[in-house]
């Protein structure tokens, strides 16, 4: 097991550099300018100073491995610095971002929270939800409950984010006026009343991602249900007269378990992606929102950087799935 | 001296695509999503030809004041002193100009960009599935190429591609087609690689039958049996995937759309159309409902086709 994870850890790293690459590349392939905004009656050797302190001068090669150090290297040390008190990343230069400049992992970190405890509690919650809707529907085949699952789900696979977001507002926000349409980043929990204006304003956004993830989960946990309940074992374990709560809860769950243990941590990066449409309708301060006005307004470095992050959790969730798939189950033990 | 007579069959042998078609018609979902996909299509398709206001027809002076802003006729049922107009039956937008007409419009080219985008990645998905599937050669370095790509952070990607790539397209094929090609090409390129990884997998299996063996053994090379002999056999993974490949490119160019990424507010597609109503959801809710339903219907649909699709080709569920 641990020569696996060591070798998947080994892979992990070409991995992540060949999509850092193609990053890099499809910004700098761009035939955008960022100097286009810049006045006419700007001269053109101020301009290219102006290029020059934005480091546009290097050559492709240069500013790749430039890149590359100030994520892998300087940041990390910023992190320590920040963590224990150290100095190691005094004067070294950060990646900078040309909207604010600032440098972008400070931006980062202060949009974390506001997209973690959204996208955080709406997958808590359809898990929550989508794993007793599984296993019911699983144990009642063709059930009615199992037929309205399927078509909620269907339902949930096909209604996009921005349809599905719009809607509640329409409906609980505009004409029942039950929830805050937008999302308040700077409210802070002090006492019950404004815990209470925190749920209020975090129930529509978590439903709206809590509906989409619930769709993919609960069909994925009445699937692998229904590929356990046939087994020999099942029937050993009604044999010898064991309870049918037992049985179903403890023995064909836990190996139910499994497969959709791994689809949830596969599922958590694009839970990320996906909340960049959820992000905007609510008007949530999150990371989403960050990388779409980066975008809008050329901030390349910012771009880069979410992007980049964006890889990360996709390549560490996948190993995160690879290892625990190995773990839960011995006999898919790789080596 | 005996006559070895065989007996007439009674009937002529049912065709495979009629037992297709008999599966098909069983599930239920699948024959309702097939017929409602097929009306939205001939709504988007013939609608234009019948409707009598034109989608990019915009009044002006008087004519604006008088025509901007009218709400739908069945507004009548509970607020008779609302602004309509028989001839205006879905309304219109803040610019006078007809509401069903630009949802027709819109229709046509999301159906559009997503059977486009979803042909490109189908076309992409086979190919990188049947030559990584059948030569043994190429398969580990195709697949680790599919592996990097379904890690790559899509959604993003695709925003900063939007983006930065046009205006140089809008320069050389024109402001509507740029567009247009640009988020085929987006959206095919990022969505051929479960088609690939399904078509690989059906291909190795495939590859290992007698037949293949038979094929091999009269001589046939190497692009007549791909061609003649493995496609056939993996048509019905590649349809299956060809139906849900147009839900996911639909539901893709919407999000651009609403986004502010895609189509421009004169050209609009459904995503476009439920973007440029959000800021004025409050007076006129209608005007974001009607295109958000219709994407979610049609994906509903392509959806249960496809999962009647995915029942009525495979031959294990069929005989039963």
């Amino acid at each position: 097991m641990l020569t696996f994870t060591i070798r998947r850890l080994i892979l992990a790293v070409p991995t992540l550099l060949f999509i850092s690459l193609a990053i890099f590349l499809l910004l700098e392939l761009a035939p955008g300018d960022p100097m286009a905004q810049v006045p006419l009656t700007v001269p053109a050797e101020v301009k290219e100073k102006m290029r020059l302190a934005l480091g546009l001068g290097e050559p492709m090669h240069i500013r790749f491995w430039k890149w590359l150090v100030q994520f892998f290297w300087i940041e990390p040390q910023v992190l320590i610095d920040s963590l224990f008190g150290t100095s190691f990343a005094e004067d070294k230069l950060r990646v900078i971002s040309w909207q604010t400049r600032s440098p972008v992992m400070d931006i980062v970190v202060q949009r974390l929270p506001q997209t973690l405890s959204v996208v955080g509690t709406a997958y808590i919650v359809a898990i929550l939800i989508a794993i007793p809707i599984g296993i019911y529907s699983a144990y009642k085949q063709y059930s009615w409950f199992d037929q309205l699952g399927t078509f909620v789900s269907m339902v949930g696979f096909s209604v996009p984010p921005f349809f599905s977001g719009v809607l509640v507002i329409v409906i609980f926000s505009v004409q029942l006026g039950w929830f805050p349409s937008i999302y308040d980043t700077t409210h802070k929990v002090t006492d019950w009343e404004s815990f209470l204006y925190q749920l209020k304003q975090m129930i529509m956004p978590v439903m709206v991602l809590a509906l989409q993830i619930t769709a993919q989960l609960s069909r994925f946990m009445r699937a692998s249900m229904l590929d356990n309940l046939n087994q020999d074992y099942v029937r050993t374990a009604r044999a010898k007269g064991l309870g049918e709560y037992v049985v179903v809860m403890v023995h064909v769950l836990r190996n139910s378990m499994i497969p959709v243990v791994t689809v949830i941590a596969l599922g958590i990066p694009s839970i990320f992606g996906g909340a960049i449409i959820t992000e905007q309708v609510f008007k949530v301060n999150g990371i989403g929102q960050l990388l779409i006005g980066a975008i809008q307004a050329n901030d390349l470095p910012m771009v880069q950087t979410l992007t980049f992050i964006f890889a990360v959790l996709i390549v560490l969730f996948n190993l995160i799935a690879d290892v625990l798939y190995g773990i839960l189950d011995p006999r898919i033990r790789y080596d | 001296m005996t006559e070895l007579s065989t007996p007439a069959p009674a009937a002529a042998p049912r065709s495979q695509w009629l037992d297709v078609w008999d599966q098909f018609k069983s599930h239920r979902g699948a024959l309702m999503g097939g017929v409602l996909f097929v009306s939205i299509l001939a709504l988007v398709l013939v609608g234009p030809f019948v409707y009598w206001n034109d989608a990019k027809f915009v009044p002006t002076g008087r004519d604006f004041l008088r025509l901007r802003d009218m709400r739908p006729i069945y507004t009548a049922l509970w607020d008779s002193g609302a602004k309509m107009d028989w001839a205006y039956p879905l309304g219109t937008d803040n610019l006078g100009r007809d509401t069903l007409a630009r949802l027709m419009f819109g229709g046509r080219v999301s159906i559009a960009v997503g059977m486009a985008a979803m042909v490109l990645a189908l076309l992409v998905g086979t190919l990188v599935g049947v030559v990584a599937g059948y030569f043994k050669r190429l398969d580990g370095l195709l697949m680790r190429l599919t592996d990097l790509f379904l890690a790559l952070p899509l959604l993003p990607m695709i925003l900063v591609a939007a983006v930065l790539f046009r205006e140089s397209l809008a320069q050389a094929i024109g402001p509507e087609g740029g567009v247009f090609v640009l988020i085929v090409c987006l959206i095919g390129i990022t969505s051929w690689m479960p088609t690939a990884r399904i078509v690989r997998g059906d291909v190795l299996a495939i590859k290992e039958r007698e037949f293949v063996l038979a094929a091999r053994s009269v001589g046939t090379t190497n692009s007549k049996m791909v061609i003649r002999h493995i496609l056939p056999n993996v048509l019905s993974p590649i349809m299956v995937s060809a139906t849900l490949g147009i839900a996911t490119a639909i539901i893709a160019e919407s999000s651009l759309s609403f986004l502010g990424f895609g189509f421009p507010p004169d050209f609009p597609t459904w995503g476009r159309l439920l973007n440029d109503s959000v800021d004025r959801m409050i007076l006129y809710p209608e005007r974001v409902i009607f295109p958000g339903l219709l994407i979610s219907l049609t994906v509903l649909s392509v959806n249960y086709l496809g999962d009647g699709l995915r029942d009525a080709l495979d031959p294990r569920i069929r005989g039963r």
